[in-house]
């Protein structure tokens, strides 16, 4: 199961700059660490993460071995119109995730 | 075992402080804030599987217990507790996994596992900020002696107890942490250093190994013991689940 909680604001103004967040249960192995028996676990990192807003890609996130477990990511985007904020994601070992809020914005 | 085997009476330290008080001001800030907190990604699962059906009775945890928020408030403040079914002392990990066992008819989960840590840390969120509350009672009196005697016997080959730190010595520095009084009542929590959340078994764990004794499993009746008496100790403080250390 992929977690994850995003914090868009529900409401904002046209023009405006709201602050996104999200933040991913994901154990980000480095391929540097080893289990009890001694062999090395392999990496898997999210790789690849992508916020897009009403379809358009307005912010992109390649992680690699540096970022620590359940990255947390925090941008701004410009309200332009009401619509989705979607984010998705996919790590190294295939697996996929997703979240999406809706903005409204008014005049 | 009698009072008089006691290697010292149970006593609370003075002033009574909680653990995140003795932490630096980026882990308060982190405890503090429900977004940003790692811990909260344990929570949104916690919710996740309280709201799913599982095992043979197809049956949800809010198929039987409705809103956590209602049902769930202040259980944790009383934990570890007899369990009246089976008379052993338990603890909210322990419960969670005998409803599984006996209401959902499906395996326990494993301890230390995301799920045992994310219902229990979702289950102890609903006491938040409520009193630590256990009573002392012929029920759990033996438990509560045995708790108390493995706090104050020295062990391991640096041959200290847990009362060396936690009482004598809070508010001192060990290597780069600053001892505290070794409360349980922010657990499960998410430990920067583990990269995840830790159940408080883990955390008794990383004591026993850094006496250099002999580490009792996750879920064994001297931790569970140690559980009650660290309950009744920090009696006075508010449950803090789910909180962030170092
Ligand atoms: C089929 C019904 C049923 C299901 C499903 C169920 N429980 Fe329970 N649960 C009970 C009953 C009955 C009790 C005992 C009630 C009491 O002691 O007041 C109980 C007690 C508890 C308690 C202790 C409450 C207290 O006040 O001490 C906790 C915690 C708990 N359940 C958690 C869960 C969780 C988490 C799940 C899902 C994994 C779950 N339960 C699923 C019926 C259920
Ligand atoms: C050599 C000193 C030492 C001994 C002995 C020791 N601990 Fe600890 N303990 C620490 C340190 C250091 C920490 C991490 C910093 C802190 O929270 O105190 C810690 C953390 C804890 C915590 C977590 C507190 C929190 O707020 O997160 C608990 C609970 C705890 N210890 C209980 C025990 C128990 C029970 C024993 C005996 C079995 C014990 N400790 C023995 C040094 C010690």
């Amino acid at each position: 199961m992929s977690v994850a909680r995003l914090l868009v604001p529900p409401r904002a103004k046209r023009g405006e700059l709201v602050e996104i967040r999200i933040a991913i249960q994901h154990p980000m192995e480095t391929g540097f660490r080893m289990d009890n028996m001694g062999k090395v676990i392999p990496k898997n990192t999210v790789s690849n993460l992508v916020c897009r807003y009403n379809g358009t890609e307005v912010f992109r996130a390649e992680m690699g071995s540096g970022i620590a477990a359940n990255p947390y990511l925090q941008f701004y985007i410009v309200a332009r119109e009401s619509g989705a904020v979607e984010f998705s994601w996919i790590d190294d070992r295939g697996e996929k995730g997703s979240a999406s809020a809706v903005i409204t914005v008014t005049a | 075992m009698t009072a008089s085997a006691l290697a010292a009476e149970p006593k609370r330290p003075e002033p009574l402080k909680s653990g995140i008080d003795f932490s630096g001001a980026e882990v308060r800030a982190l405890q503090q804030d429900d977004f940003s907190s790692p811990a909260m990604l344990w929570i949104t699962r916690g919710e996740k599987l309280w709201n799913e059906p599982a095992g043979k009775s197809e049956k949800s945890c809010a198929g039987c217990h409705q809103d956590a928020r209602a049902s769930m408030k202040g259980v944790s403040a009383k934990y570890p507790k007899v369990d009246p079914g089976t008379a052993r002392l338990t603890n909210i990990e322990g419960r969670i996994n005998q409803c599984r066992e006996r209401n959902q008819q499906t395996a326990p989960l494993r301890y230390e596992s995301d799920e045992l840590l994310a219902l229990t840390a979702y289950v102890g969120m609903q006491s938040r900020g409520v009193p630590v509350n256990v009573v002392i009672d012929p029920q759990n009196q033996r438990n509560f002696r045995r708790g108390a005697d493995i706090f104050y016997t020295r062990m391991g080959q640096m041959n200290l107890a847990c009362t060396h730190c936690h009482d004598r010595n809070f508010g001192r520095k060990l290597l780069n942490d600053t001892i505290s009084q070794g409360h349980g009542n922010p657990y499960p929590v998410y430990r920067l250093e583990w990269q995840t959340m830790g159940s408080l078994h883990r955390r008794l764990r990383a004591c026993f190994f850094g006496v250099r004794a002999e580490l009792p499993p996750a879920g064994s009746q001297d931790l569970l013991d140690l559980e009650l008496f660290l309950a009744w100790r920090s009696q006075g403080l508010i449950v803090e689940t789910p909180g962030v250390r170092k």
